[in-house]
């Protein structure tokens, strides 16, 4: 019996010829990520308390995304400490107010096929997307990791999740995995890697599939991978990493627990009503809910081709009166390509107001969060009760054409009418 | 054993309304007063040392928060009994040293009756009326953790080695 992928980089990291889906194993990780919120605030002291350092200060990148600008004293507190503890022990990966982890991760090249890696924050998951067997932990979990560079691990079983053929235009990715998880539910993936494949993931930017091993979380899943391919190899290249050598991949004969298939073609835009991102329906059947506030951020949905997208819209229309649209883009590297394409003041001419990079909104603990009774369209991944700020606001996600799309309208629409209109 | 009054909630518990992104910023102990904040708010004051949480499906699903665990345990809960975990939150339960009980029929306890909970032997009982339910028990190398005291006392052990 072969094996699947999560399982040869599980039997690698854990100096084994094979492991099977419930073997419990302990695995050396070959590159881990801390950020400000879960990371040196939470632990520190505790190090210093047990007289022990970082195990390899090369394998550990740190991140301070959740807290920046410090919008009060208590937040500039935790970057302080974030800082000093980088400044302590040496640690050359370091990126304060750069972007938000999971898109550094990826776009600094730091996760490559093959690769264990361990996050701590729920939707590291997203480093999948370059071939790497990737978890999220939380902070004790993680003080394991930074102290030993080691951790336990249940294997996974693994679904098979074929696209087969391009989503359509004005469909993002955003649409697909939204309606993977309307169909799974928010814990149909759990304890499951959830592996990708089909000619239209072949076909999909890197960035577009990040957004489907992102939002794996939001399925319950324990990890998602896109095998490493040609698109993978290129966007390496790209960032001067090249290298010959095959990525590793399933065995033809290996075991997957489920096939769940979709047809490109098929897959329409979609929203997930408040407060539950599995409750998803079809944009048209939304029944067109006003809103007055339009997010375009996070890991999720503020990387360049978000705000492309975004753009599509925007070119040549504004910003619904009464309607307020923010832009948090995901990474410095995001906002500056934005700038020389023209894509920025596309945004900002339809009247978006740009944030600083970093969490922002999404966690409800940034700038630009929602009051009582607000309605807000958001390109983010969660929707539970309170996350985005109040309790009493509601919050739909969606993909960037449709959040676009709602902020000129006033009211959720269906994006694809406007991006076959020429604005006027 | 543990032994306590249930606590019941429903599926898909989520982090962001057992510690709300606000509270984040403070230090554990004070937002253990703010446990359940998002879903039954005043939920710290009610609660009495050694109660357990009664859930469905998908328990603690969300953010790799490991405030939300820790909230739950400095609130005095001893034990979540549920019908699955989300898997963070289950790998935090075991690190902070609270057990995650995993109890398939677990929606079969009411709130506010009394619960025994073997977590070795992976059974629970519903002292009321006699209902056993059975259990998932753990893994030996995980539940020397939770037995340590979670993973900390457990590092502490090593380093001092
Ligand atoms: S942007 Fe949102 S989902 Fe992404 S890491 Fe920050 S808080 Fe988490």
């Amino acid at each position: 019996m072969g094996m699947t992928l999560t399982e040869k980089i599980i039997a690698r990291a854990a100096g084994r010829e094979s492991v099977k889906p419930d073997d419990i194993v302990t695995v050396d990780v070959d590159v881990a990520m801390i950020h400000d919120s879960g990371g040196p605030r939470r632990y520190w002291h505790t190090m210093k308390d047990m007289g022990v350092g970082v195990w390899d200060v090369d394998k550990l990148v740190v991140v301070a995304d959740h807290y920046v600008p410090a919008k009060d004293i208590a937040s500039a507190q935790i970057l302080q400490i974030t800082r000093e503890f980088v400044e302590y022990y040496g640690i050359p990966r370091f990126h304060e107010a750069q972007g938000i982890a999971h898109t550094i991760m990826v776009e600094k090249g730091y996760v490559r096929p093959g690769m264990l890696y361990v996050g701590g924050d729920s939707h590291s998951l997203t480093g999948g997307v370059m071939g790497s067997f990737t978890v999220g932990m939380g902070s004790t979990d993680m003080l394991g990791i930074v102290t030993t560079g080691r951790t336990w691990l249940r294997v996974p079983h693994t679904i098979r999740v074929v696209l087969d053929g391009p989503l359509g235009p004005g469909v993002a990715a955003k649409d697909l995995i939204l309606t993977m998880i309307g169909d799974h539910t928010m814990s149909g993936g759990l304890y499951k890697t959830l592996e990708f494949h089909g000619s239209g993931i072949a076909q999909m930017s890197i960035e577009e599939r990040s957004v489907l091993t992102n939002m794996c979380a939001e399925i319950g899943a324990k990890a998602g991978i896109v095998p490493g391919d040609d698109v993978t190899r290129a966007y390496l290249a790209e960032r001067g990493i090249v290298s010959d050598d095959p990525y590793p991949a399933s065995d033809p004969d290996a075991a997957f627990i489920d096939t769940w298939e979709y047809a490109g073609a098929a897959i329409e835009p979609v929203v997930a009503r408040p407060h539950r991102h599995d409750d998803v329906v079809p944009i048209v059947a939304a029944g067109e809910p006003a809103i007055g506030r339009a997010y375009i951020g996070a890991c999720t949905g503020a990387k360049y081709e978000d705000l492309e997208m975004a753009a599509e819209i925007l070119r040549g229309r504004t910003v619904a009166s009464g309607v307020l649209l923010q832009v948090a883009p995901a990474s410095r590297a995001a906002l500056q390509r934005a700038m020389e394409t023209g894509v920025a003041s596309v945004l900002m001419e339809a009247g978006a107001h740009i944030l600083p990079t970093g969490c922002g909104a999404c966690p409800g603990i940034g700038t630009g969060i929602l009051g009582p009774g607000e309605v807000c369209i958001s390109t983010t991944s969660r929707n539970a009760q309170g996350r985005m700020g109040s309790p009493e606001a509601e919050v739909y996600l969606a993909s960037p054409y449709a959040v676009a799309a709602a902020a000129v309208a006033g009211k959720i629409v269906d994006p694809r009418q406007m991006l076959t209109e020429v604005a006027a | 054993m543990i032994e306590g009054m249930a606590w019941r909630f429903g599926d898909n518990v989520d982090t962001d309304v057992i510690i709300p992104g606000k509270y984040l910023i403070l230090p554990a102990a004070e937002a253990a007063q703010h446990v359940m904040a998002g879903i039954r708010p005043g939920f710290a004051d009610e609660v009495s040392d050694g109660d357990v949480i009664v859930g469905g499906k998908n328990f603690g699903t969300g953010s790799s928060r490991e405030s939300a665990p820790r909230a739950i345990k400095d609130a005095g809960i001893r034990a979540i009994v549920a019908q699955s975990f989300a898997r963070i939150f289950f790998r935090n339960c075991i690190n902070v040293g609270l057990a995650p009980v995993e109890c398939p029929r677990a929606t079969e306890i009411a709130e506010g009756q009394t619960v025994r909970v073997d977590v070795d032997g992976g059974r629970v009982e519903v002292v009321d009326t006699g209902l056993v339910l059975d259990a998932v028990p753990l893994p030996e190398e995980i539940g020397a953790i939770l037995k340590a005291g979670g993973l900390e006392p457990m590092l502490r052990e090593r380093f001092s080695a």
